[in-house]
């Protein structure tokens, strides 16, 4: 555990003495406030409008901490051999990518916390009462579903030398799961047999991340809260993909050439 | 004629330690490439491969490029699995991460984090080897003092220059005190002072009882650090020998030497 959470440590350094995420949060901040300020037709329901915007603006900021920062990870240390003097340790591989993994996780929940605080504050504001348990469960379920989100793009920057195709990639899963997933076993009863059972396949093989999406609504709705056992199966859900994943990328790891 | 048959191996040196404890044993080493995808067309690497390096000698590792000098090392540091036979550092096989605890790294090329400050750089790989505290702290002054870094020690690493930059490489080499030193061609790219701190450090772990194996195109400096070299071309174990004794055997300098062995014929001098 010591050489995961030395790893881990070195992923959040990076983060926060790089840009990226100063400029998300501020881009999602500036918008936010910006429309915060303005009410349409003086209706009382504007703030549903801005949780959604506000939600919406740090789901794709998260994404991309998310995708970008892990989807880095391996291919940078190989491309600047600072990989070298790493395994040069007594560190396995499984640990580097356990240890990748808890530090962009971490990372993305950290920048997560921000980001809540920030749309808790403001929602308080508009809003004058703050749902407590209700913002815990959003960002708990958010931070599973990223969870699943890192572990593809480690095992993603372990398949491709490119941080860029890896990215586009990863982006183009996640977003497919996101807007498809829910519909593919509908689709497939439209099909012609093998097409069907491939989809029919498709759908119970894909980690469902839109389950996790749906709690975004319940926050904008006022929604009653999701019971807790619910919460706990939908981590689960999330930890066994992550560990499924995980393998697959040490797997691959484990015989990758380490140099570019 | 096999590789073994073919390797020449000089009379032990008055030289070297009287104790004769293997810190490196390399058992019939093979490292292929495959270059297909499916595995067809392999490149040999390194042909059966079968050296042992003693403790507290300077080891040199000779060969052009292509020899196979680095996948050797990169086995021995468990970056590459064998194609067939085995290497134990400490008796511990190189495929366990445990076989690392006493090595200090030092790679031909590499950069560190760059968003890191040397010192946090040194912690960081401290704490991998479980080093805590207050020895955590003595180990790093130390190193960096070792390489003239101490006061640069709060500024990130990527405003240093090239040679602070191979100077924090060997910081991180020493921050366990390691028994065992692999240096991948140190010099490399070095100007005369950081060659100069480089061999430095070298003699000192020497006269510690260290040992210290390093590949070097430098040949005469070598020649001044090292008890015994092995020079390898490709792939096969040429020789392997002590300097002296592969000096008075051959009645030339060590570079002669590595030429004649590798098959180099120097053009004529012009008049």
């Amino acid at each position: 555990m010591n050489a995961i959470f030395c790893l881990a440590g070195i992923v959040i350094k990076e983060l926060y003495r790089r840009k990226d995420f100063y400029v998300l949060f501020v881009i999602t901040a500036v918008i936010t406030l910006l429309m915060g300020t303005v009410t349409f037709f003086h209706q009382a329901g504007i703030v549903r409008y801005l949780k959604d915007i506000c939600l919406l603006l740090i789901w794709v900021s998260s994404l991309v901490i998310a995708i970008v920062t892990t989807a880095r990870q391996i291919p940078a240390e190989c491309e600047s051999r600072t990989i070298l003097p790493l395994l040069a340790k007594p560190v396995s591989r499984w640990q580097v990518v356990a240890g990748k993994f808890t530090g962009c996780w971490l990372a993305c929940g950290l920048a997560l916390v921000v980001f809540y605080l920030f749309f808790g504050a403001v929602c308080a504001a508009k809003e004058g009462r703050l749902p407590l348990a209700q913002y815990f469960q959003a960002f708990w379920l958010q931070w599973a579903m990223l969870a699943v989100v890192v572990s593809l793009a480690l095992l993603g920057s372990v398949v491709f030398s490119a941080p860029s195709a890896n990215a586009t990639i990863c982006f183009s899963v996640v977003a497919g799961i996101l807007l498809v997933g829910a519909y593919l076993e509908k689709l497939a009863a439209l099909q012609p047999p093998i097409l069907a059972w491939l989809l029919t396949l498709l759908y119970f093989t894909i980690p469902h991340l839109e389950w996790f999406y749906a709690v975004r609504e319940r926050l904008v709705f006022d929604q009653d809260l999701i019971a807790w056992g619910d919460c706990a199966l939908a981590t689960a859900y999330a930890a066994a993909y992550v560990g499924v994943i995980l393998c697959a990328a040490w797997l691959l790891f484990r015989r990758k050439p380490l140099t570019a | 004629m096999s590789s073994e048959a073919a390797t020449i191996r000089t009379q032990p040196d008055a030289r070297l330690p009287a104790a004769r404890e293997a810190v490196i044993r390399i058992e019939g080493l093979r490292v292929e490439y495959s270059r297909g995808a499916f595995g067809q067309g392999a490149t040999v690497a390194v042909k059966d491969l079968d050296l042992e390096i003693y403790a507290g000698e300077a080891f040199g590792f000779l060969g052009p490029n292509g020899a196979g000098k680095t996948s050797t090392m990169q086995v021995l540091l468990g970056f590459l699995p064998p194609t067939r036979g085995a290497a134990y550092i400490y008796g511990v096989d190189v495929r366990q991460p445990i076989a690392r605890q006493r090595i200090g790294y030092l790679p031909e090329t590499t950069s560190y984090y760059k968003f890191l400050s040397a010192d946090e750089l040194l912690r960081f790989y401290g704490r991998l080897f479980r080093l805590r505290g207050a020895e955590l702290e003595s180990r790093i002054d130390a190193v960096l003092e070792l390489v003239d870094l101490k006061a640069a020690r709060q500024r990130l690493i990527k405003t240093y220059s090239k040679g602070m930059q191979q100077r924090v490489g060997l910081a991180q080499a020493l921050i366990n005190h390691p028994d065992l030193l692999i240096l991948d061609e140190p010099t490399s790219g070095l100007d005369p002072p950081g060659r100069m701190k480089v061999r430095e450090v070298i003699e000192r772990l020497k006269a510690q009882g260290r040992t210290v194996l390093f590949s070097s195109h430098e040949l005469g400096e070598v020649e001044t650090v090292c008890d015994r070299v092995a020079i390898i071309h490709r792939g096969e174990l040429k020789v392997v020998g002590s300097v002296a004794g592969l000096v008075r055997e051959y009645q030339m300098d060590l570079e002669r030497i590595f030429l004649k062995i590798i098959g180099f014929t120097p053009p004529p001098a012009q008049p």
